[in-house]
């Protein structure tokens, strides 16, 4: 009998239904994926099978885990299970941990709750299960807050807290999407051992087919709360049965077309050249008498680009790719050296004088939401950057500019009268190039622009990308930690590590061929899809 | 620890010292010439001129900040010329009523409030949820001092349980003089229980929506264990906030109170002081209500620290 | 899964029907209505002439004539009242108005500066705090004499921080996000931005703070008038019909009844329209629900 069972599972949130006759079931010891697409319902069927749902949340249908009932167990009943026979790890690492708990104390309460261990034995337990997690004692002692640790350390204590006691089922709601490339593959590997090892099954939900694939021998596929298609990873994704599973696939290994590389036949003057730009950051003071302590964001980082040229910047989170983006806007003013827009200097230069410049030089963030005023109409948010024109446009002529721009983004006219939260992620991500284009600029920069859009809707995004960089020969610096994203848009790459530029080149010779040890990690933690459905097929037949 | 305590009290002893320059100056334009009031309106000029030298008014502003400041350095608060006696020693006998009036009010607050906090966020959205809260939206509104005159009609009017004002002393016995206090107390804690009941309630609901508390009801913790042991921690932030502030209004709400009373504290004191112009007094005690609130400020502080970790780490 | 985040809402149909299910708003603005109208109606009707004294029918109990009793002057309470709220309501609106007018503005501007402006701002609120309330007010009206005009000064410059502090905190958790880093992009100064895209979404926090303050406004204008300080008599005030009350209270307890129901349903009402609006406009707890 399988360890879970979820048959007919059914559940709504007030009126709204969430998940539609859930069927899925997962053996002892087994990895099972559960993909699909925002919305789709994959964390509300954790919760349920956690029974951590909001009190609105209503379910019907059979869960059954290890033979227990799970939507008729009593609460108390639930309470024993609960981090006994099922541990849970989630997505938001920064806070899934108590701020004023240590460390020990947090993985402790769970082994004194369920065993009736006496503290010092429990802490016992807490620091082997922590050093099992990679946290030893000697850099990790028990008494550790939360605070000190960074993001992929505080994700291996939820993991040690969920694992403690050595559950039968884990699950995992999408572990690693809120760490870089390098930290996802270090999770991964760190749950794929500690299941191993004590013979857990694990119920991984993603929104990456990659990692899933990766990771799992079953794989269920849900969308709008339906259940696409189920079975073993390697056919399924082989075969691509389900339209909406091959769908899925397609986006995940989507490259764009662009037919013209202006790259490799640029020539002349450089659009941007940036020469040896420092930023220092004061950091924390160790006593009250001592100076600050500088924090080096940016270390002598030196590079050109033509116009029309799309350039990647890769690195992992912290490295200060997003620093020295804001540098190159002049949204933050360099330390030391010198950012060259079109041959004239812009760090020493005043907001007013600045204004030509930013008109050739806009920007698209990574969210979608946060991006935006939400109280601003989308015709006022995309008109905004027109401020920068010397001659101000007639409201007549603004609303043509801002048709024009949304035309050429694919939204429709009468969007330009809508407020941003009427729009699903991907359209707001089409209103975010919209505001960037409107200018005619001859630089965008755009900050991870599609990490947080699900597959499809980024492989669109990334089209439009492609289209408008054809059409307008508009110069791209993508700022990203996700190659497939890199090698989908983008000429050349420029590797970023610890503040510095460690390896620039050709985009395809350097993710085939990493040559800094920055870039071969990078390379190497990258989920591919291709690679990992082609080891599956090794494995499973 | 060290650095962030240095700092609090940096903060609060140069927030003290510009208090006093307030307090001085905005004494100093006080109309009327204090010598004349105390002398009345058929006194000589001579006479008037005598006592402003006695009293030191003649000196250059600076100077007679200078000295003021010293004299409350070295305990030397100056001497009241309407009562005749040390300001020192007034502040003193009237400090017996008004500290221990606050304080009772405090602790009866807290008292009410927490557990009440508790019991509303723990039964949230339910019947007992909606009755306390309701009370407590209305004892938000009550002013403090009509609520003391309906205990005095209840309980000394028309039950004859205790006397409607005025206070024995504590040589009387300790038990008479708390019997004095109970009721203003009560009438100056009920309303602040009120609106601390409310900050605690919200803030354990603000908490209870975190991730965190997910994840300690992932680990098998019920509902109740980690309303205490996660949630109260969490909450107590904001609700630390509240309680200092509430310090500093309760020593205010003396003022009114003692009034309906007839308590002789320091409330009574500064009105009546003021009223007759007799600036030291003033000046002393608004000193002392100041320094009081500072103090009470860098405890809470303190206290941030001991709840929070984060904050000890980054002084 | 990311959950669309609500955002507030965009246009007035959404507001006023997510408002109008609020039951906390609608109580909060029918009880803030009706004393408004009270305050209103008392400019043209009032059940008796506030001037006329008789001394004949003072202290009555309740009667149709008089269905809240007279004073010791045999002035009618329910007249006294009405009158009462004007002042009451006048001292608020206008303290509320210094301390948004000064300290928006100053909180806002600490906010974009950041440095040592902010930091002088914090401790100028410090400073402010340091001062309990009261007593200041006390120690105000003290100095420019007692009367309506100086208790507004004196409850008005204690809601400066007050305010300066809610418009700080809310600027400075706008200020990181991406559209104001869009806007500074498109080349806006810092005062633009602050127009444009900071107050507006730091207006509701302001709104709802500002019907805190105008319900504790209304509590320490009762209280200073209750001690003497606040509207001079003949001017009918609610705090000080109290304290002419407690020396009959003996005789006539219902004298202190009525004024201080006025205090506690006009601060109950601001209190339950500001709880209801904080629903409504805070699209987190919106979610909840």
């Amino acid at each position: 009998m399988a360890l879970l069972e979820i048959e007919k599972l059914s559940l709504s949130i007030g009126r709204v239904p969430i998940l539609k006759a859930v069927d899925l079931s997962i053996g002892a010891g087994e990895t099972m994926g559960l993909v699909g697409e925002s919305g789709s319902g994959k964390s509300m069927t954790a919760l349920t099978l956690m029974q951590l749902l909001p009190a609105a949340a209503k379910a019907t249908g059979r869960v059954t885990f290890d033979g227990i009932d799970i939507l008729a167990a009593p609460e108390a009943a639930m309470c024993r299970l609960r981090g006994n026979d099922i541990g849970m790890v989630f997505q938001e690492p920064m806070t899934a941990l108590n701020p004023v708990k240590t460390i020990g104390e947090q993985v402790a309460e769970g082994i004194r709750w369920h065993t009736g261990a006496s503290r010092a034995d429990a802490e016992a337990s807490a620091r082997r299960m922590l050093d099992r997690v990679g946290l030893p004692e000697a850099k990790f002692p028990l008494t550790r807050y939360p605070h000190q640790l960074s993001g992929g350390q505080r994700q291996r204590v939820v993991i040690a807290i969920a694992c403690a006691l050595k559950p039968k089922l884990l699950v995992a709601d999408e572990p690693t999407t809120a760490l870089d490339v390098v930290l996802q593959k270090q999770i991964l590997d760190l749950l794929r051992g500690l299941v191993a090892e004590d013979r857990m099954g694990l119920l991984l939900i993603s929104h990456d087919l990659a990692v899933v694939t990766d990771m799992a021998e079953r794989i269920t596929v849900l969308r709008h709360g339906e259940v696409m298609e189920e079975g073993e990873t390697a056919p399924t994704l082989a075969a691509q049965v389900h339209p909406y599973t091959r769908q899925l696939a397609e986006a995940s290994m989507h490259v764009p077309a662009r037919p013209n590389r202006h790259a490799a036949h640029a020539a002349g003057d450089n659009l941007l050249e940036v020469d040896a730009v420092v930023r220092d950051y004061p950091g924390r003071r160790r006593s009250l008498f001592s100076p600050a302590e500088k924090f080096r964001a940016v270390d002598h980082v030196s590079f050109s680009m033509k116009p029309g040229q799309s350039v990647a910047l890769v690195g992992r989170s912290g490295c200060g790719k997003s620093t020295l983006a804001r540098m190159i806007l002049a949204l933050d003013r360099p330390t030391g050296g010198d950012i060259r827009f079109r041959g004239t200097s812009l760090t020493a230069k005043s907001e007013a004088e600045l204004k030509p410049f930013r008109r050739n030089m806009q920007v698209v963030f990574q969210d979608p939401y946060g991006s935006f005023n939400p109280r601003h109409t989308v015709e006022r948010l995309v008109a905004e950057p027109l401020h920068l024109l010397d001659r101000q446009p007639s409201p007549a002529e603004r609303r043509e500019r801002v048709a024009e721009a949304l035309h050429e983004v694919g939204l429709r006219q009468p969007d330009m009268d809508k407020y941003p939260h009427e729009f699903s992620g991907g359209q707001r991500q089409r209103i975010s190039i919209a505001r960037a284009i409107i200018t005619r600029p001859k630089l965008v920069v755009a900050d991870e622009p599609v990490s947080a859009l699900d597959v499809s809707i980024r492989a669109q995004v990334l089209d439009l990308f492609a289209e408008l960089n054809q059409k307008l020969g508009v110069a791209y610096l993508f700022i990203t930690h996700d190659l497939t994203v890199a090698r989908a848009i983008t000429d050349e790459v420029m590797v970023m590590h610890d503040g510095r530029i460690v390896e620039t080149g050709r985009t395809d010779a350097v993710l085939d061929d990493p040559q800094s040890d920055a870039a071969k990690d990078l390379v190497a933690a990258a989920p591919d899809l291709k690679r990992a459905i082609r080891r599956r097929m090794v494995e499973q037949g | 620890m060290i650095a962030f305590l240095a700092k609090r009290l940096s903060v609060g002893l140069v927030t003290l010292i510009v208090a006093s320059v307030v307090v001085f100056a905005v004494l100093e334009v006080l109309p009327g010439d204090p010598a004349q009031l105390m002398l009345g309106m058929n006194a000589t000029d001579e006479a008037v001129a005598t006592l402003r030298e006695q009293m030191g008014l003649d000196q250059p502003l600076l100077v007679r900040y200078a000295s003021w400041i010293g004299g409350l350095l070295t305990g030397d608060f100056g001497r009241s010329f309407t009562y005749s006696s040390p300001v020192l020693d007034l502040i003193a006998e009237r400090a017996v009523v008004s500290l221990p009036l606050a304080l009772i009010a405090l602790a009866m607050s807290t008292a009410i409030a927490i557990p009440v906090g508790l019991f509303a966020a723990a039964r949230r959205g339910k019947a007992a949820d909606t009755v306390t809260m309701g009370a407590a939206q209305i004892g938000v509104a009550v002013p403090n001092f009509w609520f003391a005159l309906i205990l005095i009609y209840v309980f000394a009017v028309w039950l004859r349980l205790v006397p409607s004002g005025g206070f024995p002393g504590w040589e009387a016995g300790v038990w008479p003089g708390i019997k004095a206090l109970l009721m203003p107390a009560v009438a100056l804690a009920l309303p602040q229980a009120a609106i601390l009941s409310r900050v605690t309630r919200s803030a354990l609901l603000e908490v209870l929506g975190e991730d965190y508390i997910r994840t300690a009801r992932a680990k098998g913790m019920p509902r109740r264990h980690v309303l205490w042991r996660h949630a109260l921690r969490n909450a107590m932030i904001p609700v630390l906030t509240i309680l200092g502030l509430q310090f500093a209004f309760l020593l205010a709400g003396t003022i009114i109170i003692e009034n309906v009373f007839y308590l002789p504290g320091l409330g009574r004191l500064v009105f009546q002081a003021i009223t007759q112009r007799d600036l030291i007094v003033v000046e002393g005690v608004v000193m002392l209500l100041v320094a009081s609130v500072i103090l009470v400020n860098i405890v809470v502080d303190i206290c941030y620290a001991l709840v929070d970790p984060r904050l000890r780490s980054n002084a | 899964m990311s959950a669309e985040p609500i955002t507030p809402a965009a246009s007035e149909g959404s507001f006023l029907s997510a408002a109008l299910s609020n039951r906390s708003f609608v109580a909060g603005l029918i009880i803030t209505g009706l004393i408004a109208a009270m305050a209103i109606v008392s400019f043209v009707w009032t059940p008796y002439d506030i001037t006329r004294l008789e001394v004949a029918n003072r202290m009555q109990g309740l009667s149709w004539e008089h269905p809240f009793g007279t004073d010791h002057f045999g002035r009618d309470i329910l007249t006294m009242i009405m009158i009462g709220s004007r002042n009451s309501i006048a001292v608020a609106i206008v303290a509320v108005g210094i301390g948004m007018g000064i300290g928006v503005p100053l909180g806002a501007w600490a906010a974009a500066r950041g440095g040592l402006v902010d930091e002088a701002l914090m401790r100028f609120n410090d400073l402010v705090f340091a001062f309990p309330a009261l007593l200041s007010a006390v120690l105000i009206t003290a100095i420019f004499g007692p009367g309506a005009i100086n208790a507004i000064i004196a409850i008005g410059i204690f809601n400066i921080p007050v305010f300066a502090r809610v418009a700080r905190a809310g600027a400075l958790a706008i200020w990181p996000r991406e559209y104001i880093l869009a806007a500074r992009a498109a080349g806006k100064g810092k005062a633009r931005i602050t127009i444009e895209h900071i107050l507006p979404n730091v207006a509701s926090m302001l709104l709802v703070q500002g019907t805190i303050q105008f319900a504790l406004g209304i509590l320490a204008e009762a209280g200073l008038s209750y001690v003497g300080l606040g509207a001079q008599p003949p001017a009918p005030s609610w705090g000080r019909m109290l304290f002419d009350a407690q020396t009959r209270m003996m005789v006539a307890p219902h004298l202190a009844l009525f004024p201080g129901f006025a205090i506690v349903v006009t601060v109950l009402g601001l209190n339950l329209l500001g709880d209801g609006l904080r629903d409504v406009l805070d699209p987190r707890l919106r979610r909840e629900r």
